[in-house]
């Protein structure tokens, strides 16, 4: 897949084909269609493994597998990139491992696109000791209490041998809660660190390293670090920080701004959106890509993401209805089985967790390319309309920082 | 319902049992097994994932300890468990009991036996029995049975009773079997017990094959009840009694190094549920079974005698041969039977292999060499390894269609052999190359 992308590539800025391999990154996207009325867009993003159509939601495969769900279901769901977790893999069972089997594309047998985060997320949010210094994040490992140092340059080397599509930069995060002087250092040792991270990349010609926005929810950071960060040539721009309990109000307006500000000719990543209307609203706000582990972990509490929210299957009002999750779902598990089926089967066996899980991908995905085909049909204020009327019972119910965001791209919501 | 067979070789019965289901277009060869799972589903797999895999047993089992308290909802829905769980073309076989699962002993009665599902013990008379067997509709099941004889501090007069009420429970299942509009062409197992004492082997026996019944489950001969001599040698003599042109289900018993040995004494069916066990430990089958090259040319190494490795040598209970026995006071109503011989059902057997051992780690081979299941023709030993170090639902699906896949090959190699006068050589192949992963 590679060859052809770069030869495009080569073709357009006119180099030879050996500064091409060194400096053009595996990626292309071709805007296909921009809504003429809010900032939402729909592109064909290509890359090493296959072309992905965005706007796009990629489910978490945090330890190299999707939750139960076999690599070829995800592929007949049509999921064209996934996530895995550096932090967990580099753990176990480790980059020398995952390189030896072909990187983590052979080790999991997925012939898709990979999204590999930095690990350093996962290190400030699940290891209680650490601590975050110039060199990098400093943390004991929760396996054998050993100390670790995850420097930008490791973060890098542990994702060249994993040999993700997509790789993110080791970003300084902060809690979205925090504000004060915190928020602006690690605002500027991220763009430290970015830099940092593009020099240690070994296979630029094969995987991208992606950029994460920082800065809080301060307008004037978010904007100091999108003016530093646009500077560099990256391929992809992720907006982090976000998504960890601050203000809906504050989270679309750092959403807004940063798409503001991002070049329109690369993809934007907000990371960790994961709920329906959020998803649509940020592609309003004209965001292209987005991960969450939510579908897949509520499903394995029994809950199915419906058009007007969701249903708890191992609730007892289900244990007689003999309707699929969502009649009008088309998913392999609607197609074949029951609430009530679904509602027994998770008293005695796991595979009903994997039902639900197939079932919650499929919505997302499916989701997502309703989002798209409206954008390419330039009918996607509408979309957004009647999306919002089937979420919620009545218009009272519309959550107002939604509305005010999809008011400021001109979608007004009666 | 009807056994063809078309030769017997060493005691082993080759065959077709045909006229399964309700219109009778389904047939499964013998010796086979059925497929096993709980609530209507092959643990771990959607309908997906199982149907990867290419000749599985054309009769599902179905279980009430799984069912039984889905009684109400399947009452409602009335068009089966087989299509509420979502279950096409496949024959529905309904048992009494999970045989991967040990209940609890001591609540059988009279006039019930119990079954436990999520919600705790649910006790069956006769009447709910058949009430279920009408909501669940499978196309075969066996009549409710007294099944607690395990050997060790069972009495005489428990299995002599254990006797009498599955066959008066038969009597009465068949009763309200032919006055239920729903069960027409639903074929009944008679179910024989008598523990380990062969004069009450033999009663049942002869006893169940008196009434009408489509075929046998022999019961209270399972794996962790009873030592495998022992099993045999009742077990052939318990089958005399039986016609030779019915269906003889084992249940319980699930090793490969058993099953050959039990169908050399004319058992037909198995329960499907060791290929579940062997998942759940997180372990993989490897035992080999080709029997396409001569074992001894094809360089597998030095044999073992076929008993040294796969089954500990114990000597033949002496109560077989009608040893006065003690008649040990019993509670009037509920009996409290202790457990006798109990083989651990987590231990891993020598058929397989543990694949969270360090060994797999960067082992990138798949689970076996050749094999055409979706696990293995997809991943590899380390991939497996990893899953299962990681504690990720992945390894049960992998490990449950490779475990499945491999244990149906296992049956379909047995009916070649004795299609192909080669027992010898797959008894040597399965029983020497063992756990050579």
């Amino acid at each position: 897949m590679a060859a052809p992308i770069l030869r495009e590539a080569e073709l357009d800025i006119g180099m030879s084909l050996k500064k091409a391999v060194s400096t053009v990154s595996p990626l292309a996207l071709r805007i296909l269609a921009e809504c003429p009325v809010t900032k939402a867009r729909a592109c064909d993003l290509t890359l090493p493994h296959c072309t992905v159509n965005t706007p796009v939601f990629m489910p978490v495969g945090t330890q190299g597998t999707m939750k139960g769900i076999t690599v070829d279901q995800l592929d007949e769901l049509g999921c064209q990139i996934c996530l895995g977790n550096t932090y967990h893999l580099g753990m176990r069972p480790g980059p020398e491992l995952i390189e030896k089997a072909n990187g983590l594309h052979g080790f999991m047998n997925w012939k898709r696109n990979l999204l590999t985060d930095s690990g350093g997320f996962q290190m400030v949010s699940l290891v209680e000791l650490s601590e975050v210094t110039e060199e990098g994040v400093k943390f004991k490992s929760p396996y054998d209490g050993k100390e670790i140092l995850l420097s930008p340059e490791q973060s890098i080397a542990i994702q060249n041998s994993l040999g993700s599509d997509i790789m993110m930069q080791l970003d300084d995060v902060v809690s979205s809660t925090v504000s004060g002087p915190r928020v602006e250092e690690a605002m500027w040792r991220s763009i430290r660190w970015l830099d940092r991270c593009i020099g240690a990349n070994k296979n630029p010609d094969r995987q991208n390293l992606f950029a994460i926005i920082q800065g809080g929810l301060s307008a004037e950071l978010r904007k100091t670090c999108l003016d530093e960060m646009t500077k560099r040539d990256v391929p992809g721009f992720a907006i982090g920080g976000l998504s960890g309990g601050e203000e809906k109000d504050d989270f679309w307006r750092m959403v807004t701004l940063s798409t503001d500000h991002l070049p329109r000719q690369k993809p934007r990543y907000l990371m960790g959106v994961g709920y329906a209307v959020d998803l649509v609203v940020c592609v309003a706000l004209g965001c292209d890509m987005f991960d969450c582990v939510f579908p897949t972990r509520t499903a394995r509490f029994g809950s199915a993401l419906v058009p007007w929210g969701s249903l708890t299957i191992t609730k007892k009002q289900f244990a007689k209805d003999p309707q699929p999750i969502d009649p009008d779902c088309q998913c392999p598990t609607c197609l074949r089985h029951s609430r009530a089926y679904l509602h027994a089967l998770f008293k005695s066996d796991t595979a009903a967790m994997h039902h639900i899980t197939i079932h919650n991908i499929s919505y997302q995905l499916t989701l997502m390319r309703s989002v798209r085909q409206s954008i390419i049909d330039g009918c996607f204020p509408d979309f957004v309309r009647t999306f919002m009327k089937r979420m919620f019972p009545s218009p009272e119910q519309y959550p107002s920082w939604a509305v005010d965001a999809l008011a400021t791209v001109s979608i007004t919501l009666e | 319902m009807k056994l063809e067979l078309s030769r017997v070789v060493q005691g082993c019965r080759l065959g077709v049992l045909t006229g399964l289901g309700r219109a009778g277009q389904h047939s499964l060869e013998v010796p086979g097994c059925l497929l096993y799972t709980r609530c209507g589903s092959v643990p771990h797999l959607t309908q997906d994932t199982l149907h990867t895999l290419k000749n599985l047993p054309s009769v599902t089992q179905l279980t009430l300890d799984t069912l039984a308290e889905h009684q109400e909802v399947l009452e409602e829905f009335k068009e089966g468990a087989g299509k509420f769980a979502g279950l096409h073309d496949t024959v529905l076989y309904c048992s009494l009991h999970d045989p991967a699962t040990s209940s609890p002993t001591g609540h059988i009665t009279n006039k019930t036996v119990s079954v436990w599902g999520s919600g705790g013990r649910i006790a069956l008379s006769v009447a709910k029995f058949m009430a279920l067997q009408k909501a669940v509709r499978p196309d075969l099941y066996h009549s409710m049975a007294d099944g607690e004889t395990w050997p060790g501090n069972v009495s005489r007069k428990r299995v002599r009773k254990s006797v009498d009420r599955t066959l008066a429970h038969l009597d009465e299942c068949l009763l309200l079997h032919h006055r239920t509009q729903e069960l027409a062409g639903v074929e009944v197992l008679g179910v024989v017990e008598g523990g380990d004492v062969l004069e009450e082997r033999v009663r049942s026996a002869r006893e169940t094959a008196k009434r009408p019944v489509g075929g046998f489950c022999l019961d209270g001969f399972h794996s962790a009840a009873m030592d495998q001599n022992l099993r045999t040698q009742l077990i052939a003599t318990t089958v005399k009694e039986l016609p030779e042109d019915k269906p003889r289900l084992l249940q319980g018993v699930g090793r490969p190094d058993h099953v050959l040995s039990c169908v050399e004494v004319g058992v037909d069916l198995f329960e499907g549920f060791f290929p579940f066990q062997v998942t759940e430990r997180g372990c993989a089958l490897i035992f080999a079974f080709d029997i396409a090259t001569d074992p001894e040319a094809a360089g597998t190494g030095p044999q073992a005698p076929p008993t040294a490795r796969c089954v500990p040598e114990a000597p033949v209970d002496s109560r077989i041969v009608g040893e006065l026995d003690d008649d040990k006071p019993e509670a009037d109503v509920v009996e409290n039977n202790g457990p006798g011989y109990q083989e651990d059902q987590t231990k891993m057997t020598p058929f397989e292999i543990n694949l969270k051992d360090k060994r797999y780690r960067d082992d990138f081979g798949p689970l076996v060499e050749g094999c055409g299941c979706y696990c293995c023709r997809n991943h590899q030993r380390a991939y497996l390894h990893h899953l299962l170090m990681t504690n990720e639902l992945l390894a049960g699906v992998l490990l449950m269609l490779h475990n499945t896949a491999h244990y149906c090959a296992f049956f379909t190699a047995l009916r070649v052999a004795l299609a192909s006068d080669r027992l010898e050589h797959l008894k040597k192949r399965v029983l020497m190359g063992q756990a050579r992963g």
